[in-house]
């Protein structure tokens, strides 16, 4: 029997047990299959679980695990390393009628994603906290940063940041204000902060080697003072060139 | 160059390392004097997944256990993953590298399950040049561990004794004997797991793994274990144990506990049994 048999019966429930598959009698073994068609439905609702633990407090725990089995069998894993699981799932959400009515639930699934990626991203060790406040303004203006690997951006309409931390903290403190986000690792926990208008575009600017001018130009008006106390305050720049 | 067959974990107890225990095995590790983590996991460029094990390995003994090579695989081994599992080796120098006799992935798409293999020539053929693959690749010798079987195959024409054997000898791997999958498998397939262990070739085995398993009911009312490795070690895997301990088979032994992974305390409890049973294994050889 080929595991292309095996594996197309274990992942969709109304498939036929391939056959071949026995008990110790020579007997054919539904029950048996089934447990392999379990382990793997289980282990990967798991995993999704674990992955998007927000998107799974918006929706209910129950509907999340419904939900996680239609993905996982359209979209099982394309490979060994499960913390990359689940790319797919935030255009899934996008195109799943029964949560048409949740806008802002597809760029959740984006924002834990990047939260996931940034966990894993290489470490740097950032610049003293009083790093830019020895510059003179001129000289700051003219140079160049390097940010922290684990900074991630999430372009977004939605108050994704404030929903995020009213779950993940369990606090409903955060004013409900939609915009764009960067997600930052102070040390090893990744948190979402909200960007000013034009934050985006000015990290965007710096990630490309632009000077602060520079960046500052593609993004006129930009609180500029209030991305960089962002950035530093997280230890999320690792260099200052002058 | 390949690494003797019994490397360098410590003839003691190790368990599989959970992240929620970091600060408790650090701080009363009790018996423990060797740690097993999931490679898959430790794959990231950094952050605190690394930054614990870098912690841990400088207190004990590492061993590297994939789950996700897929071994049995029909098709060729997943080259980057391979390339992932020889870049943590070379970071991480672990004691001991292992994997599974099972397949886990197809055709891209991986089922995150150890799913289950005919013992024929032509598979014993296919994990044979797989498994050579891993160790030059690696540059070690690994050990490949017997699973645990819910189902049979009616092509299947080798004892599964006999097909590890085959590949032990073929390749140069050692073994990893799961006492608990040998267990599960025995009441699963109806085989005496005595005899089992009594014809495994225990001197190709370089570690030991211990783990729980539950209750339920298979076809036509015949009884079905499921490996779940979320519960202590069964008191039938126990005597097992002691059995192959007592045959010459004392070897770093590992407890696996997954799912609903308790506290420490109770972990610990349960590699304080694993070295008490080492402990008077070594006293019999003593005597």
């Amino acid at each position: 029997m080929s595991q292309s048999v095996f594996a197309h019966a274990v992942l969709t429930p109304e498939a036929p047990v391939p056959p071949g598959l026995v008990d110790p009698l020579g007997r054919p073994a539904p029950r048996r299959f089934d447990v392999y068609r379990n382990n793997v439905a289980v282990s990967l609702v798991a995993a999704l679980e674990e992955g998007f633990p927000v998107v799974r407090q918006l929706v209910g725990e129950a509907f999340f695990a419904a939900m996680a089995l239609v993905f996982l069998r359209a979209h099982p894993p394309q490979g060994p390393v499960l913390s990359g699981y689940g790319a797919a799932f935030p255009t899934f959400l996008e195109q799943f009628p029964p949560v048409a009515h949740l806008g802002y639930l597809p760029d959740m699934a984006r924002l834990e994603l990047l939260l996931r990626d940034s966990y894993h991203a290489a470490d740097a060790v950032p610049v003293a906290a009083d790093a830019l406040a020895a510059l003179p303004v001129a000289a700051l203006l003219a140079s160049r940063t390097l940010l922290a690997p684990s900074l991630r951006l999430l372009p977004s309409r939605w108050p994704v940041q404030a929903i995020w931390c009213a779950h993940h903290d369990g606090s409903a403190d955060a004013p409900m204000q939609a915009g764009d986000v960067v997600v930052l690792r102070a040390e090893f926990d990744p948190r979402p902060h909200l960007l000013p208008a034009g934050g985006l575009a000015v990290i965007k600017g710096l990630q490309a080697g632009l000077t602060l001018e520079a960046a500052l130009d593609a993004a006129p008006g930009t609180d500029l003072a209030g991305v960089l106390t962002l950035l530093l305050g997280a230890r999320a720049i690792v260099e200052v060139r002058r | 160059m390949l690494d003797s067959h019994r490397q360098n974990l410590p003839l003691a107890p190790g368990v599989g390392y959970k992240p929620q225990h970091f600060a408790d095995i650090m701080d009363d590790p009790g018996p423990v004097r060797w740690l097993e983590v999931h490679a898959e996991n430790y794959m990231g460029a950094g952050g605190r997944p690394l930054a614990q094990l870098r912690a841990l390995a400088e207190r004990f003994a590492i061993s590297v256990h994939g789950v996700g090579l897929s071994i049995g695989g029909e098709g060729p081994l997943d080259a980057a993953h391979l390339e992932r599992l020889k870049a943590l080796c070379a970071w991480l120098h672990p004691a001991s590298f292992s994997e599974h006799l099972a397949w886990s992935t197809h055709d891209g798409a991986f089922l995150n399950d150890l799913l289950p293999l005919p013992y024929t020539q032509a598979t014993l053929g296919r994990v044979c040049d797989h498994i050579d693959q891993v160790q030059e690749v690696l540059g070690r010798q690994m050990l490949l561990e017997n699973p645990s079987t819910y189902l049979g195959f009616a092509e299947a024409t080798l004892e599964e004794v006999a097909f590890l054997t085959a590949v032990a000898r073929r390749t140069g791997c050692g073994l990893l004997l799961d006492v608990n999958n040998v267990f599960v498998s025995a009441v699963n397939q109806g085989f005496d797991p005595a005899t089992y262990l009594r014809q495994f070739p225990l001197e190709l085995v370089g570690e030991i793994h211990l783990g729980g398993h539950a209750g339920d009911e298979g076809d036509h009312g015949m009884p079905l274990l499921i490996d779940t490795h979320g519960t202590q070690v069964a008191d039938p895997v126990w005597d097992l144990f002691a059995q192959t301990v007592a045959q010459d088979g004392a070897r770093p032994t590992l407890i696996e506990w997954d799912n609903d992974v308790p506290d420490w305390p109770v972990l610990r409890a349960e590699a304080g049994r694993a070295a008490l049973v080492l402990a008077t294994a070594g006293a019999q050889v003593m005597a």
